[in-house]
């Protein structure tokens, strides 16, 4: 679905990614593992067309994506939930909820959207950014399941957030992957992705060393730990 | 004569009245101003040559195609606003990566360039712009006459303040405006043609500069200096306001037209600089203006 080939990214003089390559396969949840700069989220906003120059291949369903704006781009059928979260504050939950352009047909409806997240409901007139961590994390991911986009990318889902919430944020990419979604995940908690991925690729210094599936995770303990320093 | 607090009232109220219409074309162009710098971040110098502009269209219109006021009414801001369109996809647009300040500069030199074409056309002692006829006369309101133009221009701009900041506010179209005013990037990533409604944002701005020149045509008479008359004013309302507050245009831009009026009243002398003199106790108390988020 997802083919980066050689991807290389600058942000002004900064050189961050040196040539990135890796798939994603329809309706895989895979997660980029590694340590904080390696270049996870530079890869994440290469896809989403987010970084001033870049180069290489990125090609989305066989279309090559690298030429195309950022509007273009989501209106492949890309859907980016930002790190910062990218709640806006003058726009209340439910106008964050539909601010997502609609990209295709296949987007789960707002019923469907509420039974996952029932906070969001009660909160609907609330300011976004009044929501706590979790209830903003929630709106994040909810409102691009809205807009028929197939490919998903979340960065950091759990960062910050308490345990009880990081199982339901595990509970709700279990959830959309079983509705067919493909989920592209930038973790550093890899016990929190080895409940909801499929394979793993460590990002190190701006490429990809790496690739674990899921099933040999706990054989790769030891390499891994080497790889993120924990 | 019937007196408020040792002053005749007739006066009190006609300056009142003065103090609105003033205040009508403070918010409106100020409205306009703080839609352009909220999505651009450029402050715009050139709105008063374009409120000007919008004067001169509705009297080109007039005298040379003999379209009347009404139908001014909306042309003119849309050819103001087309105007608009060309001006942010040939010339704004390449300075976003820039400096603010380049942005100033750019749409000052705009401005003196629109003012002085006018100028060399029209020379500066202003045409005449009639007032509707629907619209002539004066109602009796008990208390003192009101010139039936100018009770309508209070009006018209009150009631377009309201729609524009209905539709900031309450609609979808608002909600992708201030969203984009917040992260344009991340709007841009969820599908948004943000280039698109940068370029319509500012036409809506200066589309509503062209149609308070509209209303202000019959009331002073079609000069090139109209619209820099008001603007320096224009800029103070803006910065009390909060610069970017919807909000804050609207009932700054009312409230310190009433102000000047008063003063005028009070103490002609300082009838200029009040608005200044609020603006540095507006400043000194908070920095952000009236209505403005601490940045």
């Amino acid at each position: 679905m997802l083919e980066v080939r050689g991807l290389n990214s600058w942000y002004g003089e900064s050189h961050i990614l040196h040539g990135v390559d890796f798939d994603v396969q329809e309706g895989e949840v895979v997660t980029l593992l590694g340590r904080n700069g390696a270049g996870k989220t530079t890869t994440m906003k290469s896809i989403m067309g987010l970084v001033p120059r870049r180069q290489g291949s990125i090609r989305f369903k066989g279309q090559e994506t690298l030429s195309l704006r950022p509007d273009e781009i989501a209106r492949t059928g890309i859907a980016f939930c930002p790190e910062e979260r990218g709640i806006f504050a003058s726009l209340n939950v439910t106008e964050n909820l539909m601010l997502p352009r609609t990209v295709a047909p296949g987007g789960l409806d707002l019923p469907t959207i509420y039974t996952l997240f029932p906070n969001l409901k009660e909160r609907a007139s609330s300011q976004g950014t009044k929501l706590s961590g979790g209830e903003q994390q929630m709106l994040a991911i909810a409102r691009i399941l809205r807009t028929g986009a197939k490919l998903l990318l979340l960065d950091e889902p759990t960062e910050g957030l308490a345990p009880v919430i990081v199982q339901q944020i595990g509970r709700t990419i279990r959830e959309i992957k079983q509705r067919g979604f493909t989920v592209l995940l930038v973790e550093q908690n890899f016990r929190f992705a080895a409940t909801v991925a499929d394979r793993h690729y460590v990002v190190e210094h701006g490429r990809v060393i790496d690739m674990i599936p899921n099933a040999q995770l706990e054989a790769s303990m030891g390499k891994l730990h080497g790889y993120l320093g924990v | 004569m019937f007196m408020i607090l040792g002053y005749p009232a007739p006066l009190m109220f006609g300056q009142l009245l003065l103090g609105l219409i003033n205040g009508a074309f403070y918010a409106l162009l100020s409205l306009g101003l703080a839609v352009i710098f909220g999505m651009l971040n450029i402050v715009n110098f050139a709105h008063g040559a374009l409120f000007m502009l919008g004067a001169f269209v509705a009297w080109g219109l007039l005298e040379y195609l003999g379209i009347g006021y009404w139908v001014a009414l909306f042309l003119a801001p849309l050819i103001v606003g087309v105007f608009g369109v060309l001006t942010e996809k040939l010339l704004i647009r390449h300075l976003y990566k820039l400096d603010h300040l380049y942005g100033l500069l750019l749409t000052f030199g705009l401005a003196l360039i629109i003012e002085g074409l006018a100028r060399n056309q029209y020379g500066s002692s202003g045409m005449p712009y009639r007032i509707p006829a629907a619209l002539q006369g004066a109602t009796d309101l008990g208390f003192m006459f009101l010139p039936n133009y100018r009770g309508w221009v209070v009006l018209a701009a009150a009631v377009m303040c309201l729609i524009t900041w209905l539709v900031i506010e309450k609609t979808s179209v608002g909600a992708t405006l201030r969203a984009a005013t917040e992260n344009a990037p991340l709007v841009q990533a969820f599908g948004v043609n943000v280039p698109r409604l940068i370029t319509l944002t500012y036409a809506g701005g200066v589309a509503l500069a062209a149609f308070a020149g509209v209303l202000a045509a019959p009331i002073y008479s079609v000069n090139p200096n109209m619209g820099a008359n008001f603007i320096i004013v224009v800029f103070a309302v803006v910065v009390i306001g909060g610069m970017g507050s919807i909000l804050g245009s609207i009932v700054t831009g009312f409230g310190l037209g009433i102000i000047e009026g008063l003063t005028k009243v009070f103490y002609p002398q300082a009838s200029a600089t009040v608005i200044f003199l609020v603006m540095v106790i507006v400043l000194l108390a908070r920095p952000a203006g009236l209505f403005g988020k601490a940045a």
